[in-house]
């Protein structure tokens, strides 16, 4: 019997998940989640009042562990004004550091002069909400507040795809 | 328990199929945007982990009986408004070598129903979730899926945030302890109550004031049932409530920043502790300085019998309900980071840390034409200060602590200092010390050695922009020590051509054991094809026995040999 209901419990479980996949498919573009994190001033940020209203926002998520996310956020700090000057856009970190390096966070940031608004996440649970997995993961929200494009993981090079996505979607 | 969570399974996903299919209800969509009708939105993710193994006896590779393995993990998160629901189903057919190896078969092993109304300060949740509350030295509920760890909360949280400012939690659960074929859960019940309150954020006219300031504490209660053990020629009741508790303190000002949690626990005898009623206590203390092109941070902490679990005869990985960070730094290049990775002592240490970043001005002879990065490191963290007791109150209470002070057992040293340069606009080049003093005893990476290991790691890294969106990154690695399985070195060479592709190889080579016969090449070969969210990874080669570390916390991995397959997308 125990099979049979096993069974029984898989094929209702996958009908309910087949059911809320077809149901939600006319809204398959995201809008950040809302969960709220602090910025290194102390200040609390809700998540979902990140999307700038008419320009676009890059959410990077990264760690001061991580080094391509480092390699990341320092290249796109490069042409930040540039990409400011041009698309209106709006760089916001997000550290999932935890307890352990947390405190790191701002030193860092300020040694390496980023310009971006950044954000603690330190038990993940922006990361979660945005299906994260591992770091660096960027996410680019349109000026409507859709999320629009994401990228895993970071080679060399990636800040011209950025820079076109950008383009698609920042101001006119 | 099967059935039972295949079928609270289906409840939350119906709950949301009920909500979704109500679409007359107005969906006040997150960012203040309201949607009439809108059907709600499901995100989610993939991940795959797939890994062959073949013998090898140079190696001592792991070949299990299935000579395949598989740990599968797909997220799906429904959310309407302010609604949400979501599940995670795993697989483990059979679990890759290195995770527990109790983990099997395949089915829900996380699933929730969160209702969350910001406007209000509203915010509920029914099944799994994840909390900390302040840095997490009595409550931290987290996943570290790469090394099986996942004390995830099973049961119910309020948070509510009746004023701006104010932030009160209250949650009662039980934790996730193993999966087999679902969510297997510890027999502890956690009940546990925070409030943080942010004094700038009261009263508006403080909102624009240079200090901030945030106050915090909150209470936990563990229960287990519990009746009598004997110990020695006593025959001792356990305590079936045990609480611990904690108060925090933020303060900001200007660059300036500084935080302090200090924790106690009341007698709590447990495996990890040999059952001794000596009540716990954690003191951490972090202080750090930020301007432009310049940093650094001051960490201390002691700890003494901190170990909080869910179920009081458990060890190792499973079910804590506490966090203690470790001093060191998470080291990334691969033999700092995987042959000595240091993880707190959490029966017992005191440990001071510290970092400082600076950043040499360009246009300047050490700066350079783009700026010279510079960042120095430091931990030191030994036993506690301490007298052992004798006879009875030996048994019962263990040990005295005399101060917060270093105590005579030096649990580990790490120094070290990373240099960056940009050369020019195609070439970027680091350089890496490391000098490690590390107790095997303390943190036992190693079967091979017990006591002081002594070493010096240096790293060359050169990364070269060998064509538009092309690059070329190489590290050269040597570990140098006379003690356990003496020197090593590692080479990598990595090809990566934006957006999509990359290659590597990786060769480390234990070229110093005393054992001749185990000077061995682990050489390990991987590509992989990035498309947006998208990442699937193609390995083979083979996997070194080490250590495998993420935020402090290690799992020991045996070598093995074979192809890996990873692949994970967001969606």
């Amino acid at each position: 019997m125990k099979p049979m209901n096993a069974l029984s419990n898989s094929l209702r479980a996958g009908i309910a998940v087949c059911a809320l996949f077809l149901l939600t498919l006319p809204s398959w573009g995201q809008k950040l989640p809302s969960v709220t994190l602090r910025d290194l001033n102390g200040k609390s940020v809700n998540t979902a009042s990140l999307a700038q209203s008419g320009a676009p926002t890059l959410v990077c998520f990264w760690a001061t562990w991580c080094s391509p996310c480092k390699r990341e956020l320092n290249a796109y700090m490069e042409h930040y004004a540039e990409w400011q000057k041009r698309t209106g856009v709006r760089i916001v970190a997000v550290s999932i550091d935890d307890a352990r390096s947390t405190s790191r966070v701002a030193p860092y940031v300020s040694s390496v002069d980023w310009d971006y608004q950044v954000l603690l996440d330190p038990n993940k649970e922006f990361a979660r909400a945005m299906q994260v997995i591992n770091v660096p993961h960027t996410f680019l929200v349109d000026g409507k507040g859709q999320i629009v494009w994401q990228h895993n993981n970071y080679a060399d090079g990636d800040e011209d795809e950025v820079f076109q996505q950008l383009l698609k979607y920042g101001r006119k | 328990m099967r059935g039972t969570l295949w079928g609270a399974c289906c409840a939350w996903l119906s709950v949301g199929l009920l909500v979704g299919l109500a679409g007359g209800v107005r969906a006040q969509e997150e960012g203040g945007a309201a949607e009439e009708g809108a059907p709600g939105r499901i995100t989610g993710n993939v991940q795959l982990l797939w890994q062959s193994y073949a013998p090898d006896s140079l190696i001592g590779a792991v070949v299990p009986p299935e000579k395949s393995a598989l740990n599968a993990y797909g997220n799906l998160i429904y959310t309407r408004g302010n609604f949400s629901a979501g599940m995670r189903y795993e697989s483990y057919l059979n679990a890759v070598v290195g995770f527990p190896g109790r983990f099997k078969g395949t089915g829900v092993g996380y699933r929730f129903a969160r209702y969350s109304d910001p406007e209000v300060g509203l915010d509920i949740t029914l099944g799994n979730f994840y909390e900390q509350f302040g840095s997490g030295i009595v409550l931290r509920s987290y996943e570290e899926r790469a090394l099986g760890i996942d004390n995830a909360l099973d049961g119910f949280r309020l948070i509510l945030t009746p004023v701006p400012g104010l932030e009160l939690k209250a949650l009662l659960g039980k934790q996730r302890l193993d999966f087999n074929d679902g969510l297997i859960l510890g027999p502890g019940l956690v009940r546990a109550v925070d409030a943080q309150v942010s004094l700038n954020d009261l009263r508006e006219a403080w909102s624009v004031r240079d200090l901030r300031v945030t106050l915090g504490g909150n209470f936990v209660s563990r229960f287990q049932a519990g009746s009598t053990i004997a110990k020695d020629t006593l025959v001792l009741t356990l305590p079936q409530n045990v609480a611990a508790w904690s108060y925090r303190l933020g303060v900001q000002r200007g660059r300036w920043s500084g935080n302090v949690e200090y924790a106690t626990k009341i007698n709590d005898p447990s495996a990890d502790n040999q059952y001794v009623y000596r009540k716990g206590e954690a003191l951490l203390v972090d202080l750090a300085y930020a301007q432009r092109g310049f940093g650094w941070v001051l960490n201390a902490k002691t700890v003494d019998n901190m170990s909080f679990r869910s179920d009081r005869n458990v060890l190792l990985f499973d079910l804590p309900i506490n966090y203690i960070p470790a001093i060191t730094k998470q080291h990334t290049y691969n033999l700092a980071a995987t042959l000595y990775p240091y993880a707190t002592v959490v029966a017992g240490e005191s440990s001071i840390g510290g970092e400082l970043y600076y950043t040499v001005p360009k246009e300047t002879w050490l700066g350079g034409r783009y700026g010279t990065r510079v960042t120095l490191n430091v931990a030191a963290a030994n036993g506690l200060d301490t007298t052992r007791l004798q006879g009875v109150e030996g048994a019962t209470m263990g040990f005295q602590r005399n101060s917060w002070g270093f105590g005579p057992s030096k649990f580990v040293r790490d120094v070290n200092v990373l240099l960056e340069r940009k050369v020019n606009a195609d070439l970027k080049l680091k350089y890496a010390y490391f000098y490690l003093e590390f107790n095997t005893l303390a943190t036992p990476v190693t079967t091979t050695f017990k006591g002081l290991v002594y070493a010096d790691i240096h790293v060359l890294e050169a990364q070269w922009k060998t064509a538009p969106k092309q690059s070329l990154r190489a590290e050269v690695q040597g570990l140098f020590t006379e003690q356990d399985k003496g020197d090593w070195a590692t080479a990598i060479v990595e090809y990566t051509w934006s957006p999509h592709w990359f290659a590597s190889v990786m060769d480390q080579y234990n070229y110093g054991n005393p054992d001749v016969g185990a000077r061995v090449h682990y050489l390990y070969g991987a590509v992989g094809y990035t498309e947006g969210p998208h990442r699937l990874a193609v390995g083979y080669g083979k996997r070194r026995e080490g250590i495998f570390c993420i935020g402090g916390v290690c799992r020991a991995v045996p070598a093995s040999n074979g192809f890996e397959v990873t692949f994970t997308s967001s969606f």
